[in-house]
């Protein structure tokens, strides 16, 4: 098998925002004093008169976003999925959500993977939140190549949208080189199988390709979902692979509650009953660490995933 | 403003307040005391200076109200109705299921709102936002926003204020609707913000002090704010109630309404105005 490229989502993101900035006059960009994390440093070289730093006070810049919207721009706000998601959490719900505006949300450091400036700077509870709020839409990419794509379905869907990127650089996943558009709502089928569906979002998308390589060694054939289209959730894609296989297993950068497995877990249980394993923070908040040191130590990397999955099929 | 058009704002407030009360009376539920504190500012701007079409309500060149402190609703929607926006039957359906005119402002539902509000000290950012908006593309209008000085207390404001001082926003007015009272009794008792216009200065801003309630100096002070380089603070000078003397008094007023007796004492308090 060749080895797949190693690419950073952040900078995808960063790149396509400049790619889309020549063909949409109307978009803006916030920027809290982490334009260069966020990578939209790159928009604000290019288009200053386009980029404003609310600096380090991010309820203002939300409602800032909100007012722009409101006049008929494309706002994008940009920060550490915590600062975004949880800081401003009540100016996204009252000036955003609420009036349904057309802002967008982009949250990098998503998960644990601030990893070593620790819980205060991780976000495992984004998705959840974000979720809640009705008129809202959350986007998780795997990779470099869908972050490109889901930036554009971002500035291009109307309403309220939130996409959570990742601090580290993510294996390209095979099955989604030849993606060509992303369609919110929409998931994608990477591998076929009858014996266990594995779901996942953003960076453990890459995982649940390798957990799905190493079950192929030992006979058993996984079907394979990206999810990164959380909210709306592609009910049809999961509820047809949950009837062919009868097992499904969710894979998140996420805790396990509210975010991709919450969100399959009430979609399973109002349309189609299936024994379910979700795997993500428990319920703990993170902890600092080296991105690998921290991923195996919450047993979120291929290695540790692949035996607890194959022990959850053989129950 | 000549007399005659000071004598027609009064006109104009005195009816948004009659309207304001019958409503909150109707509905059995709302804010009476902050939603009059507010008339005369509403008077002023709707009756006399916005630039505005009421018949045309998203005139992408109109100016821009925010009312951050969304539970004066009431009065906002009483002279929203009176100067041609909906409607004045409307007014009864406040607060009711199904009612274009929600507790708080719900700019998806009520032509003539520029912004949703109801949580407190929000309304200033998104004032940022529309100022910036009107800069980025060299329009020329104004961008309004009305805060209580209670909801002055919430971090954001100050948020709001050094951002528009740091992008130059002179087409952003901010009204401050200081009547020095909040639902538990006077500001300076619960979180003092001791003087207001001097931590405004000392924010970048231009600050004018007003009595909020002398229609000639509102309007001067709004017209004032239009010369300047600096966002502009208006501190008006208001009294939780105004109008209404049993209701100045009592600032339990603040979240209840008056029963059909106090909406008729009130009324006729109006009349002999």
């Amino acid at each position: 098998m060749t080895e797949m490229k190693k690419q950073s989502p952040r900078e995808a993101f960063g790149q396509t925002l400049l790619e889309i900035a020549e063909e949409e006059p109307r978009l803006i960009v916030l920027g809290g004093d982490l334009t260069k994390s966020t990578k939209v440093d790159l928009f604000a070289e290019r288009y200053p008169e386009r980029f404003f730093n609310a600096g380090i006070a991010e309820q203002n810049m939300i409602g800032a976003a909100a007012g722009l919207a409101a006049s008929g721009k494309i706002p994008l706000a940009a920060s550490f999925a915590v600062f975004i998601t949880s800081r401003a959490n009540e100016q996204v719900r009252a000036a955003v959500a609420l009036p349904k505006l057309n802002v967008n949300l982009v949250g990098t450091h998503a998960g644990l993977s601030a990893s070593q400036d620790g819980s205060s700077h991780q976000s495992v509870e984004d998705m959840a939140l974000m979720r809640a709020l009705p008129n809202m839409t959350v986007l998780a990419p795997a990779d470099a190549h869908e972050t490109k794509l889901a930036t554009r379905a971002m500035i291009k869907h109307e309403g309220p949208i939130y996409m959570r990127l990742p601090r580290h650089e993510v294996t390209d996943v095979v099955g989604l080189s030849g993606k060509k558009e992303f369609v919110i709502g929409q998931g994608d089928q990477l591998m076929t199988g009858d014996d266990v569906t594995i779901i996942a979002c953003g960076t453990m998308t890459a995982e649940a390709v390798v957990v799905a390589q190493e079950l192929a060694t030992q006979n058993i054939k996984a079907d394979v979902l990206n999810m990164a289209s959380i909210k709306p959730l592609d009910e049809k894609l999961l509820i047809e692979s949950a009837q062919k296989t009868g097992k499904v297993v969710t894979i998140e950068d996420h805790t396990i509650i509210g975010g991709l497995g919450g969100a399959v877990a009430e979609a399973l249980s109002r349309n189609h009953p299936t024994k379910l394993k979700s795997f993500g923070v428990n319920d703990v908040f993170g902890e600092s660490g080296r991105t690998e040191d921290l991923y195996s130590a919450r047993g979120l990397t291929a290695e540790k995933l692949a035996p607890e999955v194959l022990k959850f099929i053989n129950k | 403003m000549t007399e005659e058009e000071i004598k027609k704002i009064e006109d104009l407030a005195n009816e948004v307040r009659a309207e304001t009360l019958k409503m909150i009376c109707r509905a059995d539920s709302g804010h009476p005391g902050g939603s009059l504190s507010i008339v005369d500012v509403l008077a002023v701007l709707y009756g006399f200076k916005l630039r505005h079409r009421p018949t045309e309500p998203k005139w992408p060149e109109r100016d821009r109200f925010v009312l951050s402190k969304g539970h004066a609703a009431p009065a906002l929607y009483a002279t929203l109705a009176l100067t041609g926006y909906f409607n004045r039957n409307l007014l009864a359906t406040l607060r009711e299921l199904g009612s274009s005119l929600q507790g708080h402002p719900d700019m998806n539902k009520t032509p003539g709102l520029d912004f949703s509000t109801g949580s407190l000290g929000q309304g200033l950012s998104v004032g940022c936002g529309m100022a910036l908006a009107a800069q980025i593309d060299s329009r020329k209008y104004q961008t309004y926003v009305l805060v209580g000085d209670g909801e002055l207390q919430e971090g954001q404001n100050w948020e709001a204020l050094m951002f528009a001082n740091q992008h130059k926003l002179n087409n952003l007015t901010l009204i401050v609707d200081d009547n020095g009272m909040q639902l538990e009794g006077p500001t300076e008792n619960i979180t003092d913000l001791g003087d207001i216009g001097e931590k405004m200065a000392d924010f970048g801003w231009e600050v004018l002090e007003i009595d909020g309630h002398n229609l000639a100096q509102i309007e001067e002070a709004v017209e004032d704010a239009h010369g300047f380089a600096k966002p502009t603070a208006i501190i008006a000078n208001t009294v939780k109630g105004k109008g209404i003397s049993f209701i100045e008094t009592a600032n339990e007023y603040h979240g209840k309404p008056l029963s059909e007796d106090e909406l008729l004492k009130s009324l006729k308090e109006l009349k002999n105005d």
